[in-house]
């Protein structure tokens, strides 16, 4: 008997099971990097560069002789940070313009809407890399630039969920009781759009944590010395041919925690939206 | 449209409706890029820091007067606003204006130079993707819940969460330092100009491998999982259980009937991966030190020249909608639904 309900939830929770335990583990990990590493993230051990993994160091030593795994501890919290600001700014812009856009449709919707047509179409890598090498490099610049420059979604999605609420009978009511348009859009349509939003957050980290580690492997991310996924990945690949742990770990790390927040954005999806399972 | 059957039916009609769609699709298309250059040139130009900052401050020589007048050359000092009426005028003339940095040569003749290899690379591995996702696609579908789909789910999961730079850094471990099969840099050997014929284009097939092999990669879990969810919607219609009810074979009601409606929206996706494509040129190119224009745009940043600048984001920007234009086209040809209706939202 248990084998067969450990199967249904298996079938109906697993993916949002490992999402979560990944999402966690991770959170968890970079919350308490400064308590749990084994050693200094920055301090510099030039008797032990480039150690592959051991006992002691069990990810290996940099070419500084700086410890692997508490810089990936470290690194942890930089992605953790930008994903989570830079998805709070694209989430904050996308309500404000979505709710306004599906609310007073006419023109404030068609010129919203254009402008979302317009940074669609902008080969977004491009700007990102240009706006952070003019505005030096920093990790404030890198989640303000990432957050604006990936609200569209959401500004569709809340669009698309106020036009269909506004015309529901609730809606009419409170506007019939006298209630201002202020009123009517965050306490009654806000409530109601923010599902799909959610999802919409859960996979944007996934993006913005891609999105930081890649502007960091070229150099114009997180700057060192503080360690960051992106940033460990180009100090490994100057020497890939006699350190590849160096290059292996940082990437594992990403690859994991952008596979849990999809599969939690994901299951999300289904569980609160059935219609569009398939 | 039901109601109106007036000039719908006849071939002039048609054209008419499609002569609309196409002037409508232009106008917009010009207004976005219109929106896009004022976007890239405001946000380039109020950044701080200039491009004559790198030509004067690392030398001594250079007095507040030397600066003013490189700043006069380079059209710097006027307003913005007529700044960028100087640009947009030159561009009509399709004048993209020359480098700031280096050599100075035309923006155009750098873009042009170095387009073939990074636009050759991306059509390759589109075409590679749409080899491999739409099979995956067909079969995930058609094996909803068993072996085959979930093995499928699971690597598009996997495929959706891989850096690409990082798949770049294991596979030149793998393929080019530990087996040593393939060279990890560059475009050609040292020995390219001794070759045969033949032996040149081995010698950059050798050295382009690995790229395209990832950006394959890349764009192969959004395609085949897109492929899925399209097959799945078209599995469910009426259509179908008449074409099997009927008694047709299944290859024949999947590969006839199926496949042809299905691969529709997968037309528009094709459009839309454009900009990602670009994007992902910048991060490929600088591993492999391939001379392509993502190469180009991340040194011109560095430099920050301007011009160079500026002409890429155009391109960048023109080459996304002309793909999304060739999507829409092509999907209009392809369902006359679209075409006789005169177009949908």
């Amino acid at each position: 008997m248990s084998s067969i309900t450990s199967r249904v939830f298996w079938g109906k929770y697993g993916m949002l099971t490992i999402g979560l335990v990944i999402v966690g583990v991770m959170s968890i990990a970079a919350l308490l990097s400064p308590f749990i590493s084994p050693f200094d993230p920055d301090a510099l051990n030039l008797d032990m560069i480039l150690q592959p993994p051991s006992l002691s160091h069990i990810m290996g030593t940099d070419a500084l002789g700086r410890d692997v795994f508490s810089r990936l501890l470290h690194g942890a919290r930089i992605s953790l940070w930008v994903g989570f600001v830079a998805v709070g700014i694209a989430i904050s812009i996308g309500l404000v313009l979505g709710l306004i856009a599906g609310y007073f449709r006419g023109w404030v919707d068609e010129t919203i809407m254009r402008l979302v047509d317009i940074m669609l179409c902008f080969p977004s890598f491009f700007l990102i890399l240009s706006v952070i090498a003019f505005l030096e490099p920093s990790l404030v610049n890198i989640m303000i630039v990432i957050g604006l420059t990936s609200w569209m979604g959401v500004a569709r999605l809340v669009r698309a969920e106020t036009l269909s609420l506004r015309e529901r009978d609730f809606i009419a009511a409170s506007r019939l009781a006298g209630a201002s348009a202020t009123r009517i859009i965050t306490l009654h349509i806000l409530p109601n759009a923010l599902a799909p939003v959610l999802v919409s957050a859960t996979l944007g980290v996934a993006g913005a944590i891609l999105t930081e580690s890649a502007l960091s492997f070229l150099g114009l991310g997180v700057q060192p010395p503080t360690a960051s996924w992106g940033n460990m990945l180009l100090d490994g690949k100057q020497v890939l041919e006699i350190a590849p742990w160096l290059s292996i770990f940082p990437g594992c790390a990403i690859l994991i925690t952008v596979l849990g927040y999809n599969l939690l954005g994901e299951s999300l999806r289904d569980l609160l939206d059935p219609r569009l399972k398939q | 449209m039901e109601h109106a059957p007036s000039s719908g039916i006849t071939t002039a009609g048609i054209l008419q409706r499609i002569l609309l769609r196409v002037l409508k699709k232009l106008g917009m298309t010009a207004f976005i890029l219109f929106g896009i250059t004022v976007i890239s040139f405001w946000v380039i130009h109020l950044a701080p820091g200039s491009p004559t900052d790198l030509q004067t401050t690392l030398n001594p020589q250079v007095g507040a007067a030397t600066r003013a007048r490189l700043e006069r050359l380079y059209g710097l000092d006027q307003p913005l606003h007529v700044q960028y009426y100087n640009w947009v005028k030159r561009l009509a003339q399709f004048d993209f204006g020359k480098s700031m940095s280096g050599d100075h040569r035309p923006v155009w003749d750098k873009i042009k130079e170095r387009m073939p290899l990074t636009i050759g690379m991306n059509v390759a591995a589109l075409i590679l993707t749409l080899l491999f996702a739409i099979p995956i696609g067909i079969g995930a579908a058609y094996y909803q819940g068993q072996w085959f789909d979930k093995a499928s789910t699971v690597f598009v999961f996997i495929g959706f969460a891989m850096p690409g730079f990082w798949l770049a850094l294991l596979l030149m471990l793998y393929f080019g330092i530990y087996l040593q099969w393939l060279p990890i840099s560059g475009l050609t050997s040292l020995d390219y100009n001794s070759l045969s014929v033949w032996g040149k284009i081995g010698d950059v097939a050798q050295h382009l491998a690995i790229p395209i092999f990832i950006y394959t990669f890349g764009s192969l879990a959004g395609m085949s999982r897109f492929m899925r969810s399209s097959m799945l919607e078209v599995l469910r219609q009426d259509f179908i259980l008449t074409a099997k009810a009927k008694g047709l074979p299944l290859r024949t009601v999947i590969y006839k009937h199926a496949l042809r409606n299905a691969l529709l929206p997968v037309i528009t996706l094709l459009g839309l991966s454009i900009p990602g494509l670009i994007g992902g040129s910048v991060i490929i190119e600088s591993i492999f030190a391939l001379p392509g224009l993502g190469q180009l745009f991340y040194t011109s940043v560095l430099a920050r020249d301007y011009p160079m600048i500026m002409g890429n984001l155009v391109l960048g920007a023109v080459l996304t909608l002309a793909g999304n234009m060739l999507a829409d086209l092509c999907y209009g040809l392809a369902d006359p639904r679209i075409r006789s209706t005169g177009g949908s939202a």
